[in-house]
């Protein structure tokens, strides 16, 4: 199953490496994002106090729901995703294939959100690298966990551009608001450990719950 | 249950007629006066909320696994139901919260995740309407993922210290209110379902429909 989902992610990133559409795209897209809250927010080189935290989430977000999006429309142009699932390939393994492809395209892009959002509103988040990996990857998994397994059933479905923020936003609230929360408490000065490792506790409890149910659903919801 | 339909919707009329006669029996509560009673309805509203939620995700599960069409009209009629009796929670609780707190609401956990929860079936709706082909499937792995947050809706008032009652209120409730709460939980819980039966009977007619539609095209 490793071996499978690690194939998957090769074919994904090779795919990506030679196109660098969905990359270009999304970070674009998550760079003007910011942009536009930095210049609806900002006044006198100041951003509203704890912003940083909703802005740079509230980009992960809006990208993670483009990045999705286009990762599966390419699947469904030449029928791609059905030749994947005919492959002799255990279905919760094309799953976590696709899963880590989100991912790792996610991460690429928080690599530029990150210290954008600190330069632009002046937030420390750069002073404790752990914490924030630790929160940046719990939330970012808990949300492309959800948004891969609806990305993929979209594929056939009608008006799929609208319906995967329709569905996918509700259903990542709590994860939302655990990132928010938790970047929040590390802003502080002396950042409040408790409150953060309880808000990272909790994202992963989310990240547990939602690929279990991704994994334990995929299957019949694959099959035609 | 369609037999016993006409003679229970009977008992449901006669029950929503009494119970206010039961509250205005009740006695007032020392702190909050007339604007507890709103307590009567909101509560119970929200149990048949979290049990129609439930209902929707293993009715979900059952359509996935089983392929059962049965399954899939109960998790539909049972996500409407969920959507109608959230927004009666949501709608109440501000109108019971601006006495109480002195605001309309205040994003803390219960309230949030209730919020949530009647996103989410807000959501299974729009799949249902308008995703066309293969939203029966859509929306079930929506439904089984939307149940999940029903135990952190209940719990969530005990875990956190947060301004919503907690849950231990309704047991704890003084014996003259105890009566017209259960009697209230009671007559909702019938009208839900009533209307559940109401709605899959609805569906399966459709499903009929549709199925003599295409007959008929095939024979001419």
């Amino acid at each position: 199953m490793i071996r499978v989902a690690w194939l998957i992610l090769r074919k994904d990133l090779t795919v990506e490496v030679r196109s660098k559409e969905i990359v270009y795209t999304t970070l674009f897209f998550a760079v003007s994002c910011v942009l536009v809250f930095a210049f609806a927010l900002v006044r006198e080189g100041r951003g509203p106090e704890d912003g940083a935290a909703g802005i740079l989430w509230i980009a992960v977000m809006f990208a993670g729901n483009l990045a999705l999006g286009r990762t599966f429309e390419r699947e469904r142009q030449s029928e791609t995703l059905r030749a994947l699932l005919l492959a002799p390939a255990s279905r919760p393994a094309v799953y976590v294939g696709k899963l880590l492809g989100i991912l790792v395209l996610l991460f690429g892009a928080e690599l530029l959100l990150v210290p954008l959002v600190a330069l632009l509103f002046q937030a420390r988040l750069l002073s404790h690298p752990f914490w924030l990996t630790a929160i940046m990857t719990t939330g970012t998994v808990g949300f492309a966990a959800v948004g891969t397994l609806f990305a993929a059933m979209l594929v056939r479905a009608r008006s799929r551009d609208v319906m995967l923020p329709i569905l996918l936003y509700p259903m990542t609230i709590p994860v939302m608001i655990g990132g928010v929360r938790g970047t929040v408490a590390l802003l502080q000065s002396p950042p409040d450990t408790a409150s953060v490792t309880m808000w990272i506790g909790l994202l992963v409890c989310m990240d547990v719950v939602f690929v279990t149910i991704a994994l334990w659903t995929f299957e019949p919801l694959m099959t035609e | 249950m369609r037999k016993y339909f006409v003679p229970l919707a009977a008992v449901a009329t006669a029950m929503f007629l009494y119970a206010p006669i039961m509250i205005a029996q009740a006695p007032y509560e020392s702190t909050m006066g007339l604007v507890q009673k709103i307590f009567y309805y909101h509560a119970p509203s929200g149990m048949v909320m979290l049990v129609s939620a439930i209902v929707c995700g293993v009715a979900s599960a059952i359509y996935l696994w089983r392929g059962t069409p049965a399954a899939d009209r109960v998790a539909m009629a049972a996500a409407e139901l969920t959507a109608l009796f959230g927004l009666i929670v949501i709608v109440t609780g501000p109108l019971w919260a601006r006495k109480a707190w002195g605001i309309w609401w205040d994003w803390e956990p219960r309230l949030t995740m209730s919020f949530v929860g009647w996103l989410i079936s807000v959501s299974y709706l729009f799949v249902r309407k308008y995703a066309g082909p293969g939203s029966d499937k859509l929306g079930a792995a929506l439904a089984i993922f939307g149940s999940v947050n029903v135990p952190f809706i209940y719990v969530s008032v005990n875990v956190w210290r947060t301004m919503h009652p907690k849950t231990t209120v309704v047991p704890s409730l003084q014996p003259g209110m105890r009566g017209p709460f259960w009697f209230s939980f009671l007559a909702l819980l019938l009208l839900y379902l009533l209307l559940m039966t109401a709605r899959v009977h609805l569906e399966r007619q459709r499903t009929a429909l549709d199925e003599l539609y295409l007959a008929e095209e095939d024979a001419s």
